[in-house]
């Protein structure tokens, strides 16, 4: 089986200014990777370019079986990323949010309706606009638009931020099941601790480029977890079950 | 259908067109009244003039409030990985803006009408001037709308790359209506032939180059 995500040597310009500057990445299918690095290490846009919203340049890029050197755009219907920015329209309720985006592929609206509930936007919440919510509720009603669309890659840039500890614990689940159904999950995150143990490897990206990497939480022994050396702080595995990382 | 589903929607729920556009485009009418004068001979033959003067500037408004909608880094995003096909995109939000367009000249008919005291004798050829003027202008002010959407500068850039590539629409549509007005039919049509290509080119190079100018943008 092909992987989702084949990078190798892989160019993104974001203007003249190189955001991924010789990329080596592969990523299987049902198959969770965490991205660490500081920031303007380049795990955004690493991400945006598996989306399909950054051409790739020079080098190999596939993702999803479709080159993104010579269309960058044809892959995005099949990806779900979940950005800084929640995709949400303020004067629209999330209802109505994620039933655009579900329509939007064809899918019916009911696919909506149950990731709305899934992710507990019942009730009042499902009809108050979006504009209206606080950003952990504007982030979870993008996380079931992105549900609800059963992406067969999942790009998630830092996925944790703002979210509650159950809406966090949630997400863990939901990332568990998507890769039990054969996704490809990618997520940045500057909370190893929270983002490793759901994962099966570790990259570290400094300069656009892919520096490192290790096993993650779900492949290696939750005390074996390998230290990451990022430029500003050091992480050292922890003690515990759940694979903990603190600051060194 | 989904996408102009979707403008309509928030534009209804913000009502901004109900209370900026359209006072403002009946606020022209009234401010160019005022300045003709009380002599009922020049404010007749300005009142073709006047109503596409008016529907023009107000075209600007809603092309930026169509814009606007997705003038946030989550949203155009959003829009670029929806799936929807970029011609797809581009039919939906120029069938918005006409939709409110076409509301907005009844309000200002009603308007010249009543400032203006001139009655349409020729009834369909105000009706397809209308029309055809309406997609004509749809299809070219979201075009460049999207030309100007990703500019810190664009509330002010778009007037003036669209308003010189809209000035046929205010010549014919003018001419057009000076016809119905007089109960001229036969030279009003000759006009017609201005505004259908008008609208079938834009139409045509909306659905094509929509999708590199929202990737430039």
């Amino acid at each position: 089986m092909a992987p989702a995500v084949q990078f190798r040597a892989a160019v993104a310009l974001a203007g003249r200014f190189p955001a991924l500057a010789g990329v080596d990445l592969s990523l299987e299918a049902g198959e969770v990777v965490v991205v660490v690095g500081a920031n303007g290490a380049g795990k955004t846009s690493l991400l945006r370019t598996c989306a399909g919203l950054l051409a790739v340049t020079a080098g190999e890029a596939l993702v999803l079986g479709v080159d993104l050197t010579t269309d960058h755009t044809a892959v995005r219907r099949h990806v779900g990323l979940l950005g800084h920015a929640a995709p949400l329209y303020d004067e629209l309720s999330a209802a109505e949010n994620v039933r655009f985006a579900v329509r939007a592929l064809g899918l019916p609206a009911a696919a909506g309706d149950a990731a709305l509930e899934r992710l507990g936007l019942v009730g009042r919440l499902r009809t108050t606009p979006a504009g209206r919510l606080s950003a952990g509720q504007r982030r979870r009603v993008a996380l079931a638009a992105l549900i609800a669309r059963r992406p067969a890659l999942w790009l998630l840039d830092e996925p944790h931020a703002g979210l509650d500890a159950p809406t966090r614990a949630l997400l863990g689940v939901l990332i568990g099941e998507a890769a039990a159904e054969g996704a490809a999950v990618l997520l940045s995150s500057h909370e190893p601790e929270l983002a490793v143990p759901l994962s099966d490897r570790v990259v570290v990206m400094r300069g656009g480029r892919i520096t490192g990497g290790s096993p993650g939480g779900r492949r290696a022994p939750v005390r074996a977890l390998p230290d990451v050396d990022l430029p500003a702080v050091k992480l050292r595995a922890g003690p515990g079950t759940m694979g903990a990382w603190h600051v060194a | 259908m989904l996408v102009a589903g979707k403008d309509l929607r928030i534009e209804a729920r913000s009502r901004v067109a109900l209370w900026q556009v359209v006072p403002f485009a009946v606020l022209v009418l009234v401010l160019v009244a005022f300045a003709i004068g009380p002599d009922t001979g020049p404010m007749r033959q300005a009142a073709p003039g006047v109503f596409w003067i008016a529907v023009l500037f107000s075209t600007v408004l809603t092309v930026q409030r169509s814009v606007a909608i997705e003038s946030g880094e989550g949203t155009r995003d959003g829009l670029r990985l929806s799936g929807i096909d970029p011609g797809g995109i581009f039919l939906g939000k120029a069938a918005a803006v006409g939709l409110q367009l076409l509301v907005l000249q009844l309000v200002l008919w009603a308007g010249v009408t009543i400032f203006f005291n001139v009655r349409v004798h020729v009834v369909w050829l105000a009706v397809v001037t209308s029309l055809l003027a309406t997609v004509g202008l749809a299809c070219a002010g979201v075009l460049y709308g999207a030309l100007s959407a990703g500019l810190r500068v664009r509330d002010t850039l778009l007037p003036i790359l669209v308003l010189p590539v809209l000035a046929p629409v205010l010549l014919a549509g003018s001419k057009a209506w000076q016809a119905a007005l007089n109960g001229n039919a036969s030279s009003g049509t000759g006009w017609l032939r201005i505004l259908i290509p008008f609208a079938v080119i834009y139409l045509v190079i909306g659905i094509v180059l929509y999708g590199p100018l929202q990737e430039a943008a």
